[in-house]
């Protein structure tokens, strides 16, 4: 099997992240691994593992983006590429989907493709189905569990989460697959792990490595990135002797404020 | 003249979802501004009824595509049929889930267009639509535009915008398209249990549980459970059966923070959080949740809020509307008594 696993790095979830004079900013929150990304590296190095291959994590981000890719090769995939290039700044899925394409053709003849379910920042899941569809191979997004595998055959059988309950669908490989947090539990990448991953040369490809020529233009903009409202709320807590005596007055005050 | 405004209408099982009627009315508010008329597309086995439906709704006309083929939804010929549909459209709107997701994804790409999922408030700028959308799980607010590739996709967040109500007087073209289909490369092969109960995402009211649910030492589970992991699940469960019961009396659905899904009390499906699913519900009952940011980031702009916890200290305090100083497994039961009376 060779396996691509498409990561990103993101701030870690548990961040403050405001935004100073229309920048983005986490403070000095870490850098991380997209923590949907994980369980894809995790299922990537579970396929490897049953059914041997290679598994290669790819990442699109500014050139000193690497520790998702370093924690991505920690955890035990063979090799790790970054893809930068000052033309790919400012990117909407749209381009993005088709610069990772052009690097999955060049890593080269994938049977799988996975992602996580989306980032943790621009939160979009829907870049990994643009690279099915520009790949030509299916999309299977949001895939809780493996439920058959036959690389010889070709084939692979998924369940799926929807918002209605389990789904469970087959289709052919290649194919692209999302994943949600249920479907494994990420491994903590060994101390040999780490050392083979601090030492790692991660190479980098441009958009000339990628025969990427055309002027890449984001469809979509984002001019301008706002703090949400700030909630205007006083507490009102609810006094009583006992629990019932709480529970009552609650009631009456959440029909009083016509709430319910 | 100006273009109709596209209008996907998301359905499973025979139903639309509740967010595709939301779709409807958005599209007739920009109608306004935009001018032309609202075009409803339906895709799939039996949609005549729908595209009637989408008629009441609001839209002026339906457009439906049939075929055995399409009983279950798979993005890529459905997605062939509507980039066919909406080519030359200004405007292509649908509700988000986990099916437009794909089909968004995929007709951006055909139609070599941009797609702005998640989409909670519209507006007009010169003609073209000006979007909010939450990132970093609604810590920040983007603003969002695509000012020239055409059509513009947008999904709709459920619950951002407001719900039509139908009207069987409206009349409107309900007219079968004739497209090429494309034979789907995925096959369905069966469906798991159906999550029984109402949907997060549509949920006017969710009671949701935390660690708290956990924590009624008095309980003493069944002799054997031995286990001491297996006996905190169990008390855990025990506050979820609250937690439900309190969730029927109000037609709303199960919510659960991430360290009682973590700790394995209930499914994932159930996460309301960063990582889970991010929810709008009119009234949000947090029983034994502390309120880490990343769960706050998932539920905080619900329209009311009530905690109820052990500790005053609780950072779910200084979010709510209403707090309750208490254990829920003594909170909710008469709680629950005294809504089932009103």
């Amino acid at each position: 099997m060779n396996i691509v696993v498409c990561v990103k790095q993101t701030p870690d979830t548990a961040a403050t992240v405001t935004v100073e004079g229309g920048e983005v900013s986490w403070g000095d929150a870490p850098l991380v691994l997209n923590p949907w990304d994980e369980y894809a590296v995790e299922e990537a190095l579970q396929i490897k593992e049953e059914h041997g291959g290679q598994v290669t994590a790819l990442s699109l981000g500014p050139e000193d983006a690497q520790e998702a890719l370093k924690q991505s090769l920690a955890m035990g995939c063979d090799q790790a590429i970054l893809i930068s290039d000052p033309a790919f700044a400012g990117l909407d899925t749209l381009q993005v989907s088709k610069v990772l394409a052009a690097a999955i053709e060049k890593v080269g003849d994938p049977d799988l493709v996975l992602f996580g379910r989306s980032s943790v920042d621009s939160d979009t899941g829907i870049t990994g189905t643009q690279v099915a569809r520009r790949l030509g191979f299916p999309s299977l997004i949001l895939v809780s569990k493996v439920v058959s595998l036959d690389p010889a055959g070709g084939k692979i059988e998924v369940e799926r989460m929807l918002e209605e309950g389990r789904q469970q669908v087959a289709g052919p490989l290649p194919a692209v697959l999302s994943v949600v947090k249920e479907i494994n539990e990420p491994r903590y990448p060994s101390f040999m792990g780490i050392r083979k991953a601090s030492k790692a040369e991660i190479p980098i490809w441009s958009g000339a490595d990628l025969g990427i020529s055309d002027d890449l233009s984001a469809a979509v903009h984002w001019p301008e990135i706002i703090a949400p409202p700030k909630i205007e709320t006083e507490v009102e807590m609810i006094e009583g002797d006992t629990a019932e005596e709480k529970a009552k007055k609650l009631a009456q005050r959440l029909a009083e404020e016509k709430v319910i | 003249m100006a273009k109709d405004i596209f209008v996907y209408i998301d359905h499973f099982q025979g139903e639309a979802l509740p967010a595709s009627w939301e779709a409807v009315g958005a599209a007739r508010s920009l109608a306004e501004s935009l001018g032309g008329d609202v075009a409803a597309i339906l895709v799939g086995e039996n949609v005549g009824d729908l595209a009637e439906q989408a008629i009441q709704y609001g839209a002026d006309k339906a457009l439906h595509v049939e075929d055995a083929s399409l009983a279950d939804f798979r993005p890529e010929p459905f997605s062939s049929i509507v980039a066919k549909i909406a080519s030359d459209a200004d405007v292509l709107l649908m509700p988000t889930s986990g099916r437009t997701r794909e089909l968004a994804a995929m007709v951006g790409v055909d139609l070599d267009t941009g797609v702005i999922p998640d989409v909670i408030e519209m507006d007009t700028a010169d003609g073209a639509i000006m979007a909010i959308r939450p990132i970093y799980a609604g810590k920040l607010l983007s603003k969002v535009t695509i000012p020239v590739n055409r059509p513009q996709i947008l999904t709709l967040r459920s619950r951002a915008f407001p719900k039509p109500e139908p009207d069987s007087n409206r009349s409107g073209a309900v007219e079968g398209v004739e497209v090429e289909i494309e034979q789907p490369v995925t096959e369905v092969t069966g469906y798991g249990e159906t999550e029984a109960g109402v949907s997060l995402s549509d949920a006017a009211v969710i009671v949701s549980g935390g660690r708290g649910t956990a924590n009624n030492p008095d309980l003493e589970p069944p002799a054997d459970i031995t286990d001491e992991k297996e006996q905190e699940i169990w008390r855990a469960q025990q506050g979820f059966k609250l937690i439900g019961e309190l969730a029927d009396v109000l037609g709303g659905a199960v919510g659960a923070s991430r360290a009682a899904v973590d700790a394995g009390y209930i499914p994932y499906s159930h996460q309301v959080g960063q990582t889970g699913k991010v929810v709008s519900p009119d009234l949000y009952i947090a029983a034994g949740i502390s309120g880490a940011i990343q769960h706050l980031a998932g539920m905080r702009t619900a329209k009311t809020i009530v905690a109820i916890n052990k500790d005053p200290d609780a950072p779910i305090f200084k979010l709510a509307r209403f707090g309750v100083v208490g254990d829920l497994f003594d909170v909710l039961p008469p709680l629950t008594e005294e809504l089932k009376n009103r």
